[in-house]
């Protein structure tokens, strides 16, 4: 099999997690940036496995399931988060919980 | 006695402090007792401890307690008693007690009764103070307080806004030679390491010689302060203005006892003025110009009181060139035979203003000769003390002080011819007074005579302004022996006939009319200079050009305080920061978000450019 370039896995790593910190940035709903956080884990995870592979290193692998298992704490933690923010603010949207403003 | 002569400024301070505090529930006469009484309990004291002292004339100290006690200052609360400041107590408590009796009918339907005499035995307790103090310390704590006292009174009638603004200029005037007065204390404290007066004056004695310059600054500083309250040049201007004040408080305060603090503030220090001639010769001269300019404005006043005034402060004048001249017990004798026939001109003329409804001017009285009989005897004799005619009080304590000034070596002549003139102008104004007042055509009618706690008071000062001149007071010991030895006796009838000279021109003048001045008043130069006399040669209007308007003018300016708008810069500074950085904190995690991310590239691309090899 003709090995894909490992720019091209990189490129496509670095434009997910761009896309994932815009989704961070613009959604305001606290479920979407949850997904967006992920998207920026799993863009992460994708240039770990590509380097991986691209010297012959399991590391790579290694750490793609460190990032797996961190995604899944995060999930249970922010999920969490957002049971809360719903029963306090009767709402999803991050702009309404803005008590900490100075 | 020796060990109760605290008690004498106790017992009108008591007296006042009862009053301030009870002021509501006394009635009047309780309060004239308590006011009266107390002076005279005080009077009672001061002739009982001279009589001891005079048995046995040693000087002695009463120490009470330490004031404070600071390194190696350690002011008491002690009291110095000698001849001189036997002769000031006898004046303050004598001369005030008739006054205080004269004020019980003075004030009689006065609303604020007690407050009056609450003020007035407060004065008589710090002017005590004042001479008694054994330290100069004390003696400025009695300083200020007569100040302070003088204040009240001057402004006692404070509905009438015109008196409390005569009442704040003798206040601050007097507070700029206080200025002086307190700068010489401390030079005195740094330079000699005491301010105890004896021994002050021994240790100035052995550490400094005569003409040094330290003694010369010290004693031109203390010149200040007794030439603030004294009401010398050039701090002079308050005193006609403190008119406004009750007529037996310009008896008691600015006529007879704290107007002439000045004097026996030099007198009291005179060891150092001693060792300072230039200073001596300033007294003399700042003494014999006021008398001249005082004298040459009393003729043209028409107020009774401000003729008073003037005439004061020309007295003064007298006794500062005595002190000038070193004739120190001429001078104190001055002070005294002058408390006695000012005390009874002014409260002459309050029994006038008292029965003529409050008229001042001179001339819309007139013929009061026969209504008012025992006024018209005070004035008469009062007058003839003030011009010196012979054998009347003044003509013993002003011979004197012309007769040493004579002796005076070099410009003692100058000073002498000075004194002359103003001894000719003082009889001319006296004497037009009581011919102006007593004489001629009557303007008004007054509706009463003077009771007798008038007349008792007029009575008894008439007496001592007639034998007061035979007193031989008891200041040998205080002071040097003066240069002995008489002058040619041509001088003596000199001094003598010059009163008598200027009675006889206002006589022509102002009662038979014979000599017509009318054609000189009324040429130009004439009442140029009458007019440039009548408002004190201009020197409240140079003040006020020079001193009120600029200060008024900069108050204005720093009213919006220029200097404070460039702190309101940083302050206003602050505060736009301030509102930028709390919009960044308004709570929104996706804005702190979109701010950490930005920061994130930024430093990206920082590090991309400075360190490219990484990469």
């Amino acid at each position: 099999m003709d090995a894909i370039p490992l720019n091209h896995i990189l490129l496509v790593s670095s434009l997910l997690f761009c896309i994932g910190a815009l989704g961070l940035m613009i959604r305001r709903n606290i479920i979407f940036i949850l997904m967006s956080l992920e998207v920026m884990l799993n863009a992460a995870a994708l240039a770990f496995v590509a380097a991986g592979a691209h010297w012959g290193q399991p590391d790579g692998q290694v750490v793609f399931l460190l990032i797996l298992s961190v995604a899944a704490a995060e999930v249970a933690v922010g999920l969490g988060l957002v049971l809360q923010v719903q029963r306090r603010f009767k709402s999803l949207d991050m702009d309404r919980a803005n008590r900490m403003g100075g | 006695m020796k060990e109760m002569i605290w008690l004498i400024p106790l017992l009108p301070m008591l007296s006042s402090l009862a009053l301030m505090l009870g002021s509501g529930s006394f009635s009047r006469l309780i309060i004239g007792v308590l006011g009266v009484g107390s002076v005279g309990a005080a009077a009672l004291l001061t002739l009982l401890t001279g009589l001891d002292f005079l048995a046995q004339p040693e000087p002695y100290t009463v120490s009470l307690w330490t004031w404070m006690q600071v390194a190696n200052f350690s002011p008491g609360i002690s009291f110095y008693f000698d001849g001189l400041t036997l002769v000031m107590m006898s004046v303050i408590t004598g001369v005030g007690f008739l006054i205080h009796l004269f004020s019980t009918e003075f004030m009689e339907q006065d609303a604020s009764y007690a407050r009056y005499f609450a003020y007035l035995n407060l004065f008589v307790a710090a002017m005590l103070i004042l001479v008694m103090a054994d330290n100069l310390l004390l003696l400025y704590l009695g300083w200020e307080g007569v100040g302070v006292c003088s204040y009240l009174l001057v402004g006692f009638w404070y509905q009438n806004s015109a008196n409390g603004q005569a009442a704040r200029k003798a206040f601050v005037v007097t507070r700029i030679g206080d200025t002086a007065m307190a700068l010489g204390l401390f030079l005195l404290f740094t330079s000699l390491g005491t301010l105890d007066i004896q021994t002050m004056l021994g240790v100035a004695n052995s550490k400094w010689q005569v003409g040094d310059l330290m003694p010369l600054i010290a004693c031109l500083l203390l010149l200040g302060g007794a030439v603030g309250k004294s009401a010398q040049l050039p701090l002079h201007t308050w005193l006609p203005d403190a008119m406004a004040g009750p007529t037996p408080v310009s008896a008691l305060i600015h006529a007879a006892t704290m107007v002439t603090a000045g004097v026996y503030l030099i007198a009291r220090t005179h060891g150092l003025f001693e060792l300072a001639p230039t200073a001596m010769m300033v007294v003399a001269v700042v003494g014999l110009a006021t008398s001249l300019m005082a004298a040459f404005t009393a003729l043209m006043q028409s107020d009774i009181k401000r003729i008073l005034a003037y005439s004061t402060i020309s007295q003064i004048g007298y006794m500062f060139l005595a002190l000038g001249v070193g004739a120190w017990t001429a001078g104190i004798f001055h002070l005294m035979t002058h408390a006695f026939f000012k005390a009874l001109l002014f409260l002459g003329s309050g029994a006038i203003i008292h029965c003529l409804h409050h008229e001042h001017n001179i001339f819309k009285m007139g013929g009061l000769r026969r209504k008012m009989p025992v006024t018209f005897w005070s004035f008469m004799i009062g007058s003839a003390a003030l011009a010196a005619l012979p054998m009347t009080a003044g003509f013993f304590s002003k011979d004197q002080i012309l007769l040493q000034a004579y002796q005076l070596p070099e410009y003692g002549v100058w000073l002498w011819l000075g004194g002359l003139v103003g001894a000719l102008l003082t009889a001319i104004y006296s004497f037009r007074l009581v011919f102006v007042v007593f004489y001629g055509k009557a303007n008004t009618q007054p509706d009463k005579d003077v009771g007798w706690r008038m007349a008792v008071p007029l009575s008894l000062l008439c007496l001592l302004s007639l034998i007061g001149g035979y007193f031989i007071i008891p200041v040998q010991a205080v002071f040097p022996l003066s240069t002995d030895g008489h002058p040619a006796h041509w001088v003596e009838y000199v001094s003598i006939s010059v009163p008598v000279i200027g009675v006889i021109v206002a006589y022509l003048i102002f009662y038979s009319k014979r000599l017509d001045v009318s054609r000189l008043v009324q040429s130009t130069v004439g009442s140029r200079l009458g007019d440039f006399w009548r408002i004190g040669w201009g020197v409240d209007y140079l003040y006020d050009r020079l001193f009120v308007r600029p200060y008024y003018g900069l108050s204005a300016l720093m009213k919006s305080e220029p200097v404070d708008r460039f702190y309101g810069w940083v302050v206003s500074i602050n505060q736009c920061f301030n509102y930028w950085l709390s919009q960044s904190q308004n709570g929104r995690m996706r804005r702190y978000l979109v701010s950490i991310i930005f920061g994130l590239i930024v430093l990206l691309m920082l590090a991309l450019q400075l360190t490219p090899e990484v990469f």
